[in-house]
């Protein structure tokens, strides 16, 4: 190893510094907000009825823990979230290939998915309610109708804007639209695909917990409801702090599937 | 002499909804077995729709074309086409870059495998089959789409601008490399260009063209003198000047 300039040395030293502030600050925005949270709802500054404290919480969550009635609610929540997110990847990229195919399929469709994709996906859930029945089916389809019209909308846009000189090469290949699909659209689709995942990842959970307000008896999105409607607010924070942690979870899943794909790709 | 390709009378216009736009009126022309012809013509007159018109991406409006003898669309003769940039595929090695043409035409076997492994080894790719494309100089980028046109084995080269987005010097230095390559391949060339240097100092022959709607206005042969005739010995040579003053003045004339 060279030796390395003082320069170098000083810079290097001012990275590290600059990355120790950034964690030190995260962790203390943290703790501080959990220590004056826990501390106002002890002196009596906000009633910890309506407010609850980090440390009902913390017993809340255990003692569903030692009943194991936590793992059930979140396993169905996070079970419906994957269901309708893999659903909703596998749909999106059959429909946005055909519509590739075809443009006067795209053509023709495309005021549909607009409208589709600017309603406010909430507004189905009675309705899916009377015409599936209050069950998981109902969660599932709740959760997909959320992401599915955009992530329609969002592939076929990068399908289309494919450089149209590797298409071209593949022409001047004596290829059809076949291969043009599998050999360039697709392969580089990869990273627009990825990211599509990462938005889709939320707006599942979106769908499935607005789903579980309506039309379910377990999962994380009926906790929520049912906690606030018997003034539970313990039960009810500790669910969305659950949710936070699902959510980041699955976004992290997915970041490591984007690095594994980087590397083959 | 073997007539590789033959264009009589070829029309095509582009049509959109404020109306048509004439790129190319009444080509004809033939190249010979083992020619190099390049065609040279104001930038936008329609030399690559040209291109286009013989590998059989566009259907001419009127006239036809024939390679090695048989129309077009019965002729199963591979043409090859280099385009403007490498167009390699990133998430491909480089191997897998070159034998793309064998897998789309279903044509991987052992033997095509083979020479493609031959191609590689021969002009100095051996050590970077399993790089990716980026890994490459701009230089061993165009020779590895050439090889990837040439492990199709075809009898005709279709050119279009190939070495237009190369910087200045290694421009000279890839189209000397690649002109090259195609003489000791023997194969037949059609090479559209802007670039009058690179015009005379690789073809046989020089087709100008006018600006669109595109007609022939002359056809001029390269004669040169030299013992290797390569093309940089040719931008050296006497001829070069004289005939770049020629097909400069045949360019400009009434417009």
């Amino acid at each position: 190893m060279n030796e390395l300039s003082a320069t170098q040395q000083q810079y290097l030293l001012q990275r590290r510094k600059h990355k120790r502030i950034v964690c030190i600050s995260r962790i203390l925005i943290l703790l501080s907000f959990l220590f004056i949270w826990e501390f106002s709802a002890n002196v009596g500054i906000i009633d910890s009825f309506i407010f609850s404290s980090p440390s009902k919480i913390a017993l809340c969550f255990w003692s569903m823990v030692l009943d194991k009635t936590i793992f059930l609610h979140m396993g169905i929540t996070l079970y419906e979230t994957i269901v309708s997110f893999l659903l909703v990847i596998a749909i999106s990229i059959l429909v946005a290939v055909a519509l590739w195919f075809s443009s006067k399929l795209s053509e023709i469709l495309d005021p549909y998915l607009v409208v589709l994709n600017s309603l406010p996906k909430s507004a189905l859930a009675p309705l899916l309610i009377v015409w599936l029945g209050a069950n998981k089916l109902t969660i599932i389809v709740a959760g997909m109708s959320v992401a599915i019209f955009g992530s329609i909308l969002n592939l076929y846009t990068s399908f289309t804007t494919v450089d149209p000189g590797k298409l071209k090469l593949i022409y001047t290949l004596r290829g059809r639209r076949y291969q043009a699909l599998t050999k360039v659209v697709l392969p580089s689709s990869v990273p627009a695909i990825i990211s599509n995942m990462k938005v889709n990842i939320g707006l599942c959970l979106v769908g499935v917990i607005i789903g579980e307000f309506l039309a379910a008896r377990n999962g994380l999105g009926y906790l929520i409801i049912y906690s606030s409607q018997v003034f539970k607010m313990d039960w009810l924070l500790m669910s969305i702090c659950l949710l936070c942690i699902m959510a980041t979870l699955l976004y992290s899943l997915i970041n490591l599937l984007e690095k594994w794909c980087l590397k083959r790709f | 002499m073997e007539q590789v390709l033959e264009l009589k009378h070829i029309h095509y216009a582009y049509h959109n909804l404020d109306g048509e736009t004439p790129a190319l009126t009444d080509i004809s022309f033939v190249l010979n077995k083992g020619e190099f012809v390049a065609i040279v013509g104001p930038s936008g007159c329609g030399k690559s729709t040209l291109l286009s018109l013989i590998a059989g991406l566009l259907v001419p409006e009127k006239g036809l074309i024939k390679i090695n003898g048989k129309y077009l669309r019965e002729s199963t003769t591979n043409v090859g086409y280099m385009l403007q940039h490498d167009e390699l595929f990133e998430w491909r090695t480089v191997y897998n870059n070159v034998i793309l043409g064998l897998e789309v035409q279903h044509m991987l076997t052992a033997r095509t495998r083979e020479k493609a492994h031959e191609l590689l080894d021969f002009y100095g790719l051996r050590q970077f089959e399993h790089a990716r494309p980026s890994e490459l100089s701009g230089g061993m980028r165009q020779r590895a789409a050439l090889i990837r046109t040439l492990v199709l084995d075809p009898d005709l080269l279709l050119l279009d601008e190939p070495f237009s987005a190369l910087d200045y010097q290694t421009r000279l230095n890839v189209g000397d490399d690649i002109g090259q390559i195609i003489r000791k391949e023997e194969k037949s060339a059609l090479l559209v260009t802007h670039d009058l240097s690179e015009a005379i100092s690789l073809a046989d022959r020089v087709i100008v063209l006018s600006g669109r709607p595109a007609a022939i206005r002359q056809t001029i042969p390269l004669i040169f003198d030299l013992e290797q005739d390569t093309p940089l010995n040719r931008r050296n040579a006497p001829e070069f000047k004289t005939y770049f003053n020629l097909i400069w003045k045949e360019l400009n004339t009434d417009e």
